[in-house]
């Protein structure tokens, strides 16, 4: 006869089978806080017991890898003594109950994981998905916006980390479930990482930072279920962001370990006391025994259960060397900050909770962190897969290209995304080389000549269509992307957000991602370091699209090789790099047109499809082309680079003539054999990977060229920077001629006009 | 010469500001945290942007009351040039070292982007290298840049010629279209009587260099470093 009825378990989101192993853990009936303890350490969202045996499919080693998954962020050695050290993650599920605060404890959660490694932060990205901007669910979408990019700039800009970079897709999917991951990048002495483990028996173990209140309460267990019409009662879950706080432990915590006094350090996070304790304990191999009495506390009357559950923000756990107290104590009260003593290092391996002398909890820490547990769900082939795969151009009418090219550019996920990033101080820390917007975030690392390039890409339509693909594609595209901005790229961390992995077809596209995932770093060369997985992204029984977010990190030895997507001279050459048009040169002969179109903006936003095969994808050639790029840069060949995805050739060449300064351009397609209407729309807007668009003056043509050969990357002059328009043609033929302005004014101002509207 | 950057709980550009005297232009400067009392000999003071006490109150409210206040009053009271930069600029408001306040901006969002500004008066020690009307493009970067003042102290403040900074468009002309946040008169910076102590919105300190865009905010630090000059070689 259990100690908890079933109603309690299922309250703390755990099956009958789990509440058995805690008590063969235990060797006994847990307690009420016990059960609280174990239901937050086995949450999906802190134990992976649904990811875990898969993620170990990802390379995680590397040359330059100091720091691989498994501390609080992973790090890369980019010279020079040096780290970066960096990781993304999600707040999807508080951002959706709570917009603002969502998202801005979910810029504080990742940032605490950066500084608690040594790092000093310097740049914040941000990957967000919503629902669609019209229609039935688009005035809540709006507002869900205009909170989540509020939350984003109200902390980032208020702690002085400069958001640099991003991207913003709008689908169906997401309109009951939007993803907020944040990533976060810090520079540390690579010879002073600090790790979050416990050491030394005896040693006082401090908390530092905000008072604990009953704010976020089982945060951890409600990222591990689906939503549905009562979410709204969870708002209570949602903690409350206090930046200047953060800031105060930041600065404190740095100016700490400068010195030796520290032993290890963990932020309280997800599942807060419980989570920092037990994690330090076990991953130092001792024991950690705290009295909840000592623990500072914002409301009266909490219990041990409350304070070991709490996720209030702006925490600190340390451990420091004993004898050292003063010494730590003395930093932190520079900061008006309270260092307070509650509790010491044990020899044990359990973590021992105290309420004024009384033991309420005594668990083993292993059994917390190392012995959770680990499944291995079923998976199934999604049926619908037969269904989108097909994709009949025939019946649907062709839309002329340059109506086409109008309608992607005032698309909310192509269109200009200044309206968000005006509102996050992208420059604060005067090291941002291209500004938000250009392509690649690009900050350099003062004292040294290096910069680092950083971008976050997915596409949760292509996962859609093909998981596996799709998340080659997403690590393909940030790769190229840090790669256009002339960086190296260096090492990576992915947000896998997917729903419900009970459900076998959720759980298969989960597994597929990750190995193509895993496919596409081996092949390019990227160690993963880190990340995060976010499951049961599920409102009402329906799941968001598979969507792996892939934050690659590059690394420029000459900051002053930096580059943007925009024209910089008229009269440039405009050379495409890569196979040539949207179907791709390195496809199979005698493709349809089909093939390039499938799963592209341009069938979504034209006639409303998301069908047919992901966009193709040479793993080989792509690791040409980042090499390529990787030479032209630091040969400084290139004026600008712009790489092909969303809205393909056409919208890339659009792009690169916009915050030109008015640069515009006028390009030749190579036509093959006869060109019928949809072989022209497939090779402007087909989004075949591999390719990018890039603009030399013109003496650098020719080096160039030798330089693509060298590399073994297909290169074709198409065009010449100038004149006030944009114009294209397909084999001579007439497809673009459009006003420069006129195409920018659309784009620039089509998501402000959303936010014009009165609200709903 | 030396510079003081004043640190304040929640200063984020006290490192911007370090780094463009001490490595752009290669002058002496150091950090002075805001319990402190001494300026550590320092000939001109910073008071950084950033979010000082969180800025949960109205912005600068808080930093007033830091005990560096006093004696950077004290060094204003003296002549001395002291630059309030974006929250530097409200604290000197709330600290009573400039007339006005601040209000939301009139879109209530944070504006981050390069505007332009026109140099309206060049007889401050952080302009006196620019020609009148110069235009610069200088980053802002804040929620609550919207310049306000009494009719009688703006009537005060333009007869007295203490606008030094309007924002302007490219042509250096100040129209409602280049006003990023509804600021009064397209006012960006004033100073006081004195004439020696300058706020400003935007952040010369993000504009130091061709890299991040703009170098065009180095001419405030280089002014200031001219103005000392000259003093110290007055006989």
């Amino acid at each position: 006869m259990s100690a908890h009825d079933s109603a309690v378990l299922e309250r703390h989101g755990l099956k009958p089978d789990e509440y058995d192993r805690i008590v063969q853990a235990l060797g006994r009936e847990p307690s009420l806080t016990e059960l609280g303890i174990f239901s937050v350490m086995w949450s999906e969202h802190c134990s992976y017991k649904s990811s875990r045996i898969h993620l170990k499919k990802l390379p995680t080693r590397g040359p330059r890898v100091l720091q691989g998954p498994g501390e609080n962020a992973g790090a890369v050695d980019i010279g020079g003594g040096l780290a970066a050290v960096f990781k993304i993650e999600s707040h999807n599920h508080p951002s959706f109950i709570e917009p603002y605060q969502g998202a801005a404890t979910g810029v504080g959660g990742i940032i605490r994981d950066i500084f608690t490694m040594g790092a000093r932060p310097i740049a914040l990205l941000n990957s967000l998905r919503f629902g669609p901007m019209d229609g039935a669910t688009g005035a809540r979408t709006r507002r869900t916006v205009e909170g989540v990019v509020a939350g984003i700039a109200g902390y980032g800009n208020s702690i002085g980390i400069p958001t640099i970079g991003g991207e913003i897709a709008f689908e169906d999917c997401y309109a009951g479930n939007p993803l907020v991951n944040v990533m976060c990048l810090g520079i540390a002495r690579s010879d002073a990482l600090v790790k979050g483990n416990a050491g030394g028996v005896g040693n006082p173990v401090y908390y530092v930072g905000a008072r604990t209140g009953r704010d976020g309460i089982h945060g951890a267990t409600m990222a591990s279920a689906e939503f549905d019409d009562r979410s709204a009662e969870k708002r209570p879950a949602v903690q409350v962001g206090d930046p200047f706080m953060e800031k105060l432990l930041l600065e404190a915590c740095l100016e700490l370990m400068k010195g030796d006094a520290l032993i290890g350090v963990q932020d309280m996070g997800a599942a807060g006391l419980t989570c920092a304790t037990s994690e330090m304990g076990a991953r130092g191999g001792c024991g950690i025994e705290i009295d909840v009495q000592h623990v500072p506390q914002r409301e009266t009357g909490m219990t041990p259960y409350e304070i070991m559950l709490s996720e209030s923000q702006e925490r600190m756990l340390l451990v420091v060397k004993r004898g050292r107290e003063a010494e730590v104590e003395a930093i932190f009260q520079k900061w008006d900050l309270h260092a307070a003593r509650i509790g010491s290092v044990t020899e044990t391996g359990l973590l021992q909770v105290k309420s004024r002398g009384e033991t309420v909890a005594e668990i083993p820490n292993a059994a917390l962190v190392d012995e959770a547990p680990v499944y291995d769900r079923p998976t199934a082939r999604p049926r619908y897969l037969d269904e989108v795969h097909r994709l009949d151009l025939e019946s649907l009418t062709p839309v002329s290209p340059q109506q086409a090219l109008g309608s992607l550019l005032s698309s909310p996920t192509i269109a200009s995304k200044r309206w968000v990033y005006r509102q996050y101080d992208h420059m604060v820390r005067t090291n941002t080389l291209v500004l938000a917007g250009m392509g690649a975030g690009v900050v350099r690392v003062k004292g040294t000549p290096r910069a680092l390039a950083m971008s976050t890409d997915g596409n949760g339509r292509y996962c859609y269509l093909d998981p596996r693909r799709g998340a080659m594609l997403a690590l393909a595209e940030a790769a190229r992307n840090v790669a256009c901005a002339g960086a190296v790229p260096i090492g990576a961390t992915n947000c896998l957000n997917f729903g419900n992995p009970e459900k076998p077809d959720i759980m298969w596209g989960l597994v597929e991602a990750i190995e193509g995932l895993s496919d596409a770093c081996r092949a390019l060369d990227i160690p993963i370091t880190g990340g995060n997985v976010s499951l049961y992204n599920e409102t009402d029984g329906r799941a968001i699209f598979p969507t792996p977010v892939i934050g690659v990190v590059g690394l420029i030895e000459d900051a002053s090789c930096a580059l943007g997507r925009s024209f910089r001279a008229a009269g440039s050459e405009i050379v495409l790099l890569g196979a040539s048009v949207g179907r791709g040169d390195a496809e199979p002969k005698g493709r349809a047109a089909s093939a390039g179109l499938g799963g592209s903006e341009y069938l979504k936003i034209l006639h409303g499809l998301i069908a047919g095969d992901v966009p193709h994808l040479d793993l080989e050639a792509e690791r040409a082309l980042l090499a390529l790029l990787a030479k032209a840069t630091a040969g400084r060949l290139l004026l600008s680079a712009h790489d092909c995805s969303d809205g393909g050739l056409a919208v890339t060449l659009a792009e690169s003539a916009f915050d030109s300064g008015g640069i515009g351009c006028l390009v030749d397609l190579p036509a093959e054999g006869a060109m019928g209407e949809w072989d022209v729309l497939a090779d402007l807007f087909g989004e075949a990977g591999g390719r990018v668009v890039v603009s030399v003056a013109a003496g650098s043509l020719g080096p160039l060229m030798d330089l693509a050969a060298e590399c073994g990357v297909p290169a074709r002059r198409v065009g010449r920077t100038g004149g006030d328009r944009i114009a294209v043609t397909v084999g001579g033929r007439a497809a673009i001629d459009w006003k420069l302005a006129d195409a920018e004014r659309l784009w620039s101002e089509a998501l402000a006009q959303y936010f014009a509207r009165p609200a709903a | 010469m030396k510079f003081a950057v004043v640190v304040f709980p929640g200063s984020n550009c006290d490192h911007d500001a370090y780094h463009a005297a001490r490595h752009v232009l290669g002058q002496d400067a150091v950090f002075v945290w805001h319990k402190e009392t001494s300026l550590q000999g320092a000939d001109a003071v910073i008071l950084p942007g950033g979010f000082s006490h969180g800025d949960y109150l109205r912005t600068g409210a808080i930093a007033r009351f830091s005990p560096v206040m006093n004696t950077v009053t004290a060094f204003a009271r003296g002549g001395g040039p002291v630059l309030g930069i974006c929250n530097g600029f409200q604290i000197l408001l709330e600290a009573g070292l400039l007339p006005g306040a601040m209000l939301r901006n009139k879109d209530l969002k944070f504006h981050c982007e390069h505007v332009h500004l026109r140099v309206e008066q060049t007889d401050t020690p952080f302009t006196l290298r620019a020609p009148v009307g110069q235009t610069l493009r200088i980053p802002i970067a804040h929620g609550e840049g919207n310049y306000f003042a009494e009719p009688d102290v703006l009537r005060d403040l333009e007869a007295s010629r203490r606008v030094v900074f309007r924002y302007c468009d490219t042509s250096g002309i100040a129209t409602p279209g280049s006003n990023p946040n509804g600021a009064v008169n397209n006012i960006a910076g004033i100073c006081n009587e004195g004439r020696n102590v300058v706020g400003l919105m935007p952040h010369p300190e993000r504009a130091c260099e061709p890299a991040l865009g703009s170098a065009d905010g180095l001419v405030l630090f280089e002014s200031v470093v001219s103005a000392l000059a000259a003093q110290a070689s007055l006989p």
